[in-house]
Parts: C-alpha cells; sequence; structure tokens
C-alpha cells in the first residue's frame, strides 16, 4: 500500500475504530472497577497497578453465580430444543404440506410476532397460579417455548418457501410418508437454518430478564441476566464488588459470543432481515 | 380416482399432528393470555379477590388521561429518537464512509467489538451505565478532561437529564446491529452506480443522497422496524437503571405496567396499558413494513 491510499484510508480506519471503543469503553470502564482493591472508590476508566482478582471470586459468591448458571442452564436447555423441534414441525407442516387452514395459523402467528412481552406477563402470573406452576421451573419454560413459536415458525417457514419444489415431489414418488419424507430429506438440509435458530434463541433464553422476575419469587431461579437486579440492590454502595459481579454476570454471553462471534453476527443479521 | 383423492385429503388433515405441539404451546401460553389480558383490562381486579368488577373502558380512559400513564406513553415515543433515530443516523454514517474499507483483520476485531452491545442482556447494559453516569464515572470523568467539570453530576438522578442519559443507553445497544446491518447492506450495492454517479459530477453528498440511501432502504427498513419496536416496550435497561424515576421523569409502559400489577395490585389497569402498547407498536410498526417494503416487488 502506498502512502497515498494509506493517508485516504487513514480517516475510515480511525472512524472506524472510534466507533469500536464507543461500544466496549462501558464494559472496559465496569471492569476497571471491578479490580480495584475494595477500600478505594473506584472512578470512571482508570485501570490500577494492583490488580485484586480475588474480587471476582468474592463476588461469585456473593451473587450466586453457581446456582444462577446452572439455573440459566437448565432454562435454555428446557426451552431451546423443545421450541426448534415444535416449530420445525409446524413449519414444514405449513410450508411443505401445506395443511388446511395453515395460511390462517401463520398469519395469526405473524399477527403476533411484533407483540411486546408486556401483553401476556401479567394473564402468564395467574395462569401459571391457576395450573400451579408459579415459581416451579416449568412455569417458566413452558410459556417460553409458547412465546417463540411466531419467530421461529416465521424462521423454518422461510427456509423451507425457498427450498425447491422438486424435493417435495421426489419423495412421495417413492412413497415414502410426510414423517420419513421430513426426516430424511428435509432434516439434513435444514441444518444451517436449526443452528441460527437455535442460536437466537440461545440469546434470547439466556437474556431473558421480565417473564423469571415476574413468575419466580426465588431470585436463584432467575437466569443470570435478572439476578443483576438483586445483586445491584444489595450490593450497590459497594461498586467494586457491584462490579465484579456484573462483569462475571455478563461473562459467560461475552465469551460464547467470542468463540462462535461469526455466527452470531450472521444469525443476528438473517433473523433482523427475515424479520 | 374418487378413494384416491380422498386418501390425498385426509393426507392433509394428517399434517396436522405436525403443526399440533406448536399450536398447543402457542395457543396455551401465548393466545390465552393475550385474549385473558384484553378481558381483565375491562374489570376492575386486585388479583386476589374472587370477583372482578366490570367498569367498560374506564381503565383505557385512565391509560390515556391519567398523567404518569400517559408521561410514560410519551417517553416510549421519545425512546424513538434514542434506540431509532440515531443508531440508524450512525449507522447510516459509519456505512457510507467505510463502503471502500476491505475487511481484514482489523475490520473483523472492530465488526466483533461493534456488535457486542447487541449480544448484551439490557440489564447488563443497565448495570454497566449507571456505572458511567455515577458521581466518579467516566462521563463526568471525560467532562472534567476536556474542561466541562461544572457540567458534572448524578445523570441518572436528575429530573432533566435522567431520560436522555436512559435513552442514551438504548442508543449505545442499538449502534452496532444498525451499524453491521448497513454496513453489510453497503457492500451489496453495485459499485457500477457510485461510478455512473461521479461520472455525472455528483459529489459525495449526492452519491450518498442518490445511490447509498436508495440501495439501503430495505436495511434501513430493518433497522428501524426493530429498534422501534425495542423503544416502545423496553423494560430490562429502565427497571435496573431508573425503575421508572427520579418521579415519573424516565417512566416507560413497560415498568409502569409490572408497577400497576405488581406494586399496586391494580390488573385491570395494568392490563389496559399493555393493550394500549401493544397497539401503540401495531399502528407504529404496520405503516413502516408498508412504507419500506412498498417497492419490494422490482426486486
Amino acid at each position: 500500500m502506498n502512502t497515498r491510499q494509506a493517508r485516504q484510508k487513514a480517516p475510515r480506519y480511525a472512524l472506524l475504530g472510534a466507533v469500536a471503543l464507543y461500544s466496549v469503553v462501558p464494559l472496559l470502564s465496569m471492569f476497571s472497577a471491578a479490580i480495584m482493591p475494595q477500600s478505594v472508590i473506584p472512578e470512571g476508566l482508570n485501570f490500577t497497578l494492583h490488580p485484586q482478582w480475588h474480587n471476582f471470586v468474592a463476588a461469585w459468591s456473593l451473587a450466586n453465580m453457581t446456582t444462577l448458571l446452572k439455573s440459566s442452564v437448565l432454562l435454555v436447555l428446557g426451552v431451546v430444543p423443545v421450541a426448534v423441534l415444535i416449530s420445525t414441525l409446524a413449519a414444514y407442516a405449513i410450508a411443505v404440506l401445506e395443511i388446511p387452514l395453515g395460511k390462517l395459523f401463520y398469519f395469526v402467528l405473524l399477527l403476533t410476532l411484533a407483540l411486546p412481552f408486556e401483553i401476556v406477563v401479567i394473564p402468564l402470573y395467574f395462569q401459571d397460579q391457576s395450573m400451579g406452576l408459579l415459581d416451579s421451573r416449568w412455569g417458566l419454560v413452558l410459556p417460553l417455548i409458547g412465546l417463540n413459536m411466531p419467530f421461529a415458525v416465521f424462521w423454518m417457514r422461510s427456509h423451507f418457501v425457498n427450498m425447491p419444489r422438486e424435493l417435495f415431489e421426489a419423495g412421495s414418488v417413492d412413497g415414502a410418508s410426510s414423517w420419513q419424507l421430513f426426516r430424511r430429506v428435509h432434516l439434513p438440509l435444514a441444518q444451517p437454518a436449526l443452528a441460527s435458530l437455535g442460536l437466537l434463541m440461545f440469546l434470547s433464553t439466556w437474556n431473558q430478564f421480565l417473564l423469571p422476575l415476574v413468575l419466580m419469587s426465588n431470585p436463584n431461579e432467575w437466569t443470570l441476566a435478572g439476578a443483576l437486579q438483586t445483586f445491584q440492590n444489595k450490593y450497590g454502595t459497594n461498586e467494586v464488588l457491584l462490579a465484579a459481579g456484573a462483569v462475571e454476570l455478563m461473562a459467560p454471553t461475552i465469551i460464547v459470543y467470542l468463540v462462535l462471534q461469526r455466527h452470531f453476527i450472521k444469525a443476528l443479521i438473517q433473523g433482523a432481515v427475515k424479520g | 380416482m374418487a378413494g384416491r383423492s380422498r386418501r390425498r385429503r385426509w393426507h392433509r388433515y394428517a399434517g396436522w399432528l405436525f403443526a399440533l405441539p406448536a399450536l398447543l404451546f402457542y395457543g396455551v401460553f401465548e393466545l390465552h393470555p393475550i385474549i385473558s389480558a384484553v378481558n381483565y383490562s375491562f374489570y376492575k381486579w386486585d388479583g386476589i379477590a374472587a370477583t372482578k368488577k366490570w367498569v367498560g373502558f374506564a381503565n383505557y380512559v385512565a391509560a390515556l388521561t391519567q398523567p404518569q400513564q400517559l408521561s410514560s406513553l410519551w417517553h416510549a415515543i421519545v425512546f424513538i429518537f434514542f434506540f431509532t433515530v440515531l443508531p440508524v443516523s450512525f449507522g447510516l454514517v459509519v456505512a457510507a464512509s467505510l463502503r471502500t474499507v476491505k475487511a481484514g483483520a482489523y475490520g473483523t476485531v472492530a465488526r466483533t467489538l461493534v456488535f457486542l452491545p447487541q449480544i448484551l442482556p439490557g440489564a447488563a447494559a443497565g448495570v454497566a451505565w449507571n456505572w458511567m453516569y455515577s458521581k466518579d464515572g467516566f462521563v463526568n470523568t471525560v467532562l472534567h478532561w476536556v474542561g466541562l467539570g461544572s457540567l458534572a453530576r448524578g445523570w441518572v438522578g436528575s429530573f432533566t437529564f435522567a431520560l436522555p442519559a436512559v435513552g442514551f443507553v438504548g442508543t449505545w445497544l442499538s449502534t452496532g446491529l444498525c451499524s453491521v446491518l448497513l454496513m453489510a447492506g453497503v457492500g451489496n450495492i453495485d459499485p457500477v452506480l457510485y461510478e455512473a454517479a461521479r461520472v455525472d459530477g455528483a459529489g459525495a453528498w449526492h452519491q450518498f443522497r442518490r445511490v447509498t440511501l436508495p440501495g439501503l432502504r430495505q436495511q434501513i427498513g430493518v433497522c428501524v422496524t426493530i429498534t422501534v419496536i425495542a423503544a416502545l416496550s423496553s423494560f430490562d435497561v429502565v427497571f435496573l437503571m431508573t425503575q421508572g424515576g427520579p418521579g415519573y421523569s424516565t417512566m416507560v409502559p413497560g415498568v409502569e405496567v409490572y408497577n400497576l400489577a405488581f406494586n399496586d395490585y391494580q390488573i385491570g389497569s395494568a392490563c389496559a396499558l399493555a393493550v394500549v402498547l401493544a397497539l401503540l407498536v401495531i399502528a407504529v410498526v404496520a405503516p413502516l413494513q408498508r412504507f419500506f417494503r412498498a417497492d419490494d416487488s422490482e426486486h
């Protein structure tokens, strides 16, 4: 690259760098506070020369991280596989089998795609109560599966309608049943779409805040995201410890993101464009 | 022949077996609650008593006239500026100026970082920014650096500045998604169009107006739709940072619905406000969809 080119490009790289910095400054600031000695009142973005790594150990037990991690993982394992499976089956029925009234079902799903959780959360509370599910993990897992249906069916349907029609007919000539066709032809081909959907659902379930807050009275059964609230209220006055706990509560998502970042960005962009 | 077609029809109905589990979960945990919310909204009920009192549209009148509820709806609209207008503008600037930058290692790292806020829970963003805005936080530190120390304050505790301060967290959360989406969109615009505009003597601004903006129509539509929904139904960030305070200066419908239901035990009012919010989302998003998809048939 010659100097003229370099000079032309420098401002652009600087701009990109500035935007990247702007995105991470709040997190760096948080991290810098987290490793301060606890006796100090931390300031903005000021890295100490004597990082106090043991703050993370202290915050880990105070925030009940082990329990919370377990709760979050259980929630994701309870919601994502089932939601992916049943939404794929439904999308297959709507798009490939063209079931009667399937279009109507799909239309109703689309109508509720943009609705905020605020409208369902209060009735869900009373519904859980009358079903005896309040404060149990099932009382959170089952609604989340249902609430994921509009986006998930929408996502998988748009995968199936983009498949070449010949695929459907080839199988039925062989006399394969709908189920065999699904298992042997469509499911293997749908794997990339399934993986992206799983990733998006993992993210939204893991970050779920409102539903655990309302449907579970025991903060230890909340997601990591939900637990930030209790942690802030309890240790808000100890800024160093609060920062350490907050960093820990965010860390799992950030680590998973950095490992899978290409897939995450691709899935989220596809998800956005389809939505 | 007749037997075969009957069997085929039976076959098509049998397909519902595939859709049944989804329909069941969706019906019980989404459709039914939505219908219940509409039903509750016409009653006065504390959530405990065995009987509910029918009050007609009184809860809706309250949602649209009571200052606290009305201001929450207004704040939701103000949030559109912070969640949508600012991030999309930033994203456009970034996308337009980085059009010619090749994706190298630097680009990949930068893109990863720019996108990072998008994957964090809103609650985490809330904690991080509470810290940024605190008395000794980064925002005040920067003000001192540039000699504007007199402006330093506790931002989220201020009646005047709390709303824009909280709103700006929304800007921070959405800018990454908008930038990355719009950058991907710019990459798909045919370079010949820029060449042609340049030959016509168009400067950078005119190239932006005549080539970039029309070429990004669909991506802008996507950004606007997603961020408007996020703005109107915001909950996590506000609940964590201010719970709607100080006073009602940052109250948004999501938090007000929560408070009405679980602190004030006014289930009917809470549901009426939630229904109004849902209608507001539909009223704003539906025309946006139509506007941005208007010329889809050309593609």
